[in-house]
C-alpha cells in the first residue's frame, strides 16, 4: 500500500515554529541545538499534519477510552511490605544504579545556590 | 544426530523428558548459534552460562522425575524485560550498564516454568520503531536477504526476538507488541508470533513505552509453540493494576484446527487501493484455507480503520514522553553533567545524549499533544476515536468469530530505506494498531513466500480474552500453508 491515501494534506493553522519547538523541547527537557530545532520543525509538522485528520471524526456523545479491557481498580492491602518486592528497606538496591549515591542518598547538582 | 537448533520448543520439551538428548545437550548447540550467528546483530548480551544453568536443572529434574512445562528450553529474552543481575538497555544508551535488582513478572515466570535465558535480544529503542533501527546497540538483521542480496530489517520493534527465532538462534523468544511489534516482525522473517488480550501478561518488569498499549507475547517458529509459551508467560500479577485476575487458560491443550462452526470475518477497509497484489493474493488464498477448516467466510466492516494509526501516534508518544520522564540521570542509567550545570541543565543533558532521535520525535510530540491549549484536540479526541474503533471491532464480533487480514503491507524491506521519513516507517503498522488500539488478541502467521523469495504474513484478530480462537484459526492457516522455507545460511 502507498502512504498516499493514509496521509491527508498539511494544515497550515497548526503548524509550529522553531519557538514552538524549542519550547516544548524544554518542557521535555531534552536539550536541542539550533540546528536540531530547525531539523525537528518539518519532521514534526508533518507527523502532526497528518495525525490532524482525527478532527474530522465526528466524536459527539463519545466518552475518551479510560480502559481497554473493562477491569475494577484493586486496592492492595494495607500493610506495610505486602509485597517485598515493591515494599521497603532495599535502600542498597534502589541505589544501586544511581550514577552518584552519597551517604544513602541520590546525590544532584546544586539546587539552592 | 540432528541439529539441535532446528527443533520446536514441543521438540525439545518432549526429547528432554523422553531422554532423546540432554538439555545441556540443547543449550550448547544454542549457544554455540548464539555465538556464530553475531553478524545478525540480535543478542545485545549473551548469557550462556544461565542458559547452561537451567539446563543442568532440567536434566536433574528429569532425574528426580520433577520436570516442569518448559524444562530444557533454552529462550531470548527480549532486553525490555528486566533480568535481575543482567543489564537491561531497552536498546538504549540512557539505560546502558543498568543491571535491574530485580525480576520481570513475565521473565520470572518463564524461568519458574523451566526456561532458560540464552541472552538478552536486540530491539527498536525503547520499543518505538518498525525495523530495529534505532537500537544504540546496532541493527539487528534479518537472516533473509532480498533477491539483490541486501540486508533487509527482520522488523521492529522486536527484530532481534525475529531474527533470532528465523536463524535457529533459539527456538523461541518474547517479545513486547504496543502497535504491531511481534506481529510485524514475525511477517518479516517467517515465524509467528503473538500479542494476547491486553493484560494477560504483567506488564511489571517490563520498561514501559505506552502503558495503555504495552502488552507482551510470545514468538517462535510454530503455533503450538506460540501456546506453549504464552501459558507459562500469563498470569494474574498484582503489582500490575491492569493485569487481568483470571486463569491462565489451556491454550496448547486447546488446540484444534477444525474450524466448523466458525465465521471469520474479513473487514473490507483493510483493502485500500493499491493493496500489494501478491499480498491480496495470499490473503484470497488464506480465506480459501480457512474456509477448507470448515469455516464460514463474510465480509464485515471496520469503518474507523484508518483513523487507527493516526490515533496511535497520539496516544502512544503522549504515554511515552510520560512514561520517559524518569530517566533524568539521577536514579539509574546516564548521567551527563556539563562542566558548572545545574539540576535542569543536567536533565537535559542527560536526555540528550541518552535518547536516539526517534526516541526524542515521539517524546516531543507527546509533550505537544499534551501540552495547555492542545490536550483535548489531540489527546482526548484521539482517545474518543479509540473508543470508536474498539466499538468498530465490538460490532464486527457479532456476526464473527475472528477476522482475517494482512499482516503488514509488504514484505521486510531493505535498512536504511524507510529511516529518513517517519510517516513512511509508522504506515508499517497500519494492519496491526487497530486491534492494539482495541487490546484485543492478534497473531501473525507465515503465509507463504512473495515473488522476491521473502516471507508475508497473514493475521488473526480475536475478540478480548478469546486467544484460543486466534491460536485455532493460525492453526488451521499454518497446516496448510505448509511453511517450511528458511533464510540460508550466511552468517
Amino acid at each position: 500500500m502507498g502512504g498516499e491515501g493514509w496521509c491527508r494534506k498539511k494544515s497550515e493553522i497548526m503548524s509550529i515554529d522553531i519557538t514552538t519547538v524549542k519550547k516544548v523541547a524544554s518542557l521535555a527537557r531534552i536539550a536541542v541545538t539550533d540546528e536540531q530545532a530547525e531539523t525537528l520543525v518539518p519532521e514534526l509538522n508533518n507527523i502532526l499534519g497528518w495525525v490532524e485528520q482525527l478532527g474530522e471524526v465526528d466524536v459527539s456523545g463519545v466518552e475518551p477510552m479510560t480502559a481497554v479491557i473493562p477491569n475494577t481498580l484493586r486496592l492492595r492491602d494495607d500493610v506495610v511490605n505486602a509485597d517485598p518486592l515493591t515494599g521497603g528497606n532495599i535502600r542498597d538496591k534502589v541505589l544501586a544504579n544511581a550514577p552518584q549515591a552519597e551517604h544513602g542518598f541520590f546525590a544532584v547538582p546544586k539546587v539552592i545556590e | 544426530m540432528t541439529d539441535l537448533t532446528n527443533l520446536t520448543v514441543a521438540d525439545i520439551r518432549d526429547g528432554v523428558a523422553a531422554g532423546t538428548f540432554s538439555a545441556r545437550e540443547v543449550a550448547s548447540a544454542f549457544n554455540d548459534a548464539v555465538e556464530a550467528g553475531r553478524p545478525l546483530g540480535a543478542y545485545i548480551v549473551e548469557t550462556p552460562e544461565l542458559a547452561l544453568k537451567a539446563a543442568d536443572a532440567a536434566d536433574a529434574a528429569r532425574a528426580s522425575g520433577d520436570l516442569k512445562p518448559l524444562s530444557g528450553v533454552p529462550i531470548g529474552m527480549k532486553d525490555l524485560f528486566c533480568t535481575q543481575g543482567v543489564q537491561t538497555t531497552a536498546a538504549s544508551h540512557i539505560l546502558e550498564g543498568f543491571t535491574p535488582p530485580y525480576e520481570s513478572t513475565v521473565s520470572a515466570n518463564l524461568w519458574a516454568a523451566g526456561a532458560g535465558m540464552l541472552g538478552k535480544l536486540n530491539l527498536d529503542q525503547f520499543a518505538m520503531g518498525s525495523s530495529n533501527e534505532t537500537s544504540y546497540f546496532g541493527n539487528a538483521i534479518n537472516p533473509w536477504k532480498s533477491a539483490d542480496g541486501k540486508e533487509l530489517t527482520p522488523g521492529g520493534s522486536s527484530g532481534g526476538s525475529s531474527s533470532a527465532i528465523a536463524a535457529r538462534l533459539c527456538p523461541a523468544a518474547t517479545g513486547t507488541d504496543t502497535g504491531g511489534s511481534i506481529r510485524q516482525p514475525a511477517a518479516f522473517t517467517g515465524i509467528a508470533g503473538i500479542k494476547p488480550t491486553y493484560g494477560r501478561c504483567s506488564r511489571w518488569g517490563t520498561v514501559a513505552f505506552a502503558s495503555s498499549l504495552d502488552q507482551a507475547g510470545a514468538m517462535a517458529r510454530t503455533v503450538k509453540d506460540n501456546a506453549i509459551m504464552l501459558e507459562a508467560m500469563a498470569g494474574f500479577d498484582a503489582k500490575d493494576a491492569t493485569s487481568l485476575d483470571l486463569p491462565v487458560p489451556q491454550w496448547e491443550a486447546g488446540l484444534s484446527s477444525d474450524l466448523k462452526g466458525k465465521t471469520v470475518g474479513i473487514p473490507r477497509e483493510y483493502r485500500p487501493d493499491g493493496l500489494n497484489a501478491e499480498l491480496a493474493a495470499l490473503w484470497e488464498q488464506g480465506i480459501e484455507w480457512l474456509k477448507d477448516a470448515g469455516a464460514d467466510v463474510i465480509e464485515v466492516s471496520l469503518p474507523h480503520t484508518q483513523y487507527a494509526l493516526p490515533a496511535y501516534y497520539i496516544i502512544a508518544p503522549a504515554e511515552a514522553s510520560s512514561n520517559l520522564a524518569r530517566y533524568d540521570g539521577v536514579r539509574y542509567g546516564l548521567r551527563d553533567l556539563p562542566e558548572g550545570a545545574g539540576l535542569q541543565d543536567m536533565y537535559a543533558a542527560t536526555r540528550a545524549a541518552g535518547f536516539g532521535d526517534e526516541v526524542k520525535r515521539r517524546i516531543m510530540i507527546g509533550t505537544y499533544v499534551l501540552s495547555a491549549g492542545y490536550y483535548d484536540a489531540y489527546y482526548t479526541q484521539a482517545c474518543k476515536v479509540r473508543t470508536l474503533i474498539a466499538q468498530d471491532f465490538e460490532a464486527a464480533f457479532e456476526k464473527c468469530d475472528v477476522l482475517l487480514t494482512p499482516t503488514a503491507p509488504s514484505a521486510a524491506f531493505a535498512l536504511g530505506e524507510k529511516q529518513a521519513d517517519p510517516l513512511a516507517m509508522y504506515l508499517n503498522d497500519v494492519f496491526t494498531v487497530p486491534a492494539s488500539l482495541a487490546g484485543l488478541p492478534a497473531m501473525s502467521v507465515p503465509g507463504g513466500l512473495d515473488g522476491g523469495g521473502l516471507p508475508l504474513g497473514l493475521q488473526i484478530i480475536g475478540k478480548a480474552l478469546d486467544e484460543q480462537g486466534v491460536l485455532n484459526a493460525s492453526l488451521a492457516l499454518e497446516e496448510r500453508a505448509g511453511f517450511i522455507a528458511r533464510a540460508e545460511k550466511w552468517w
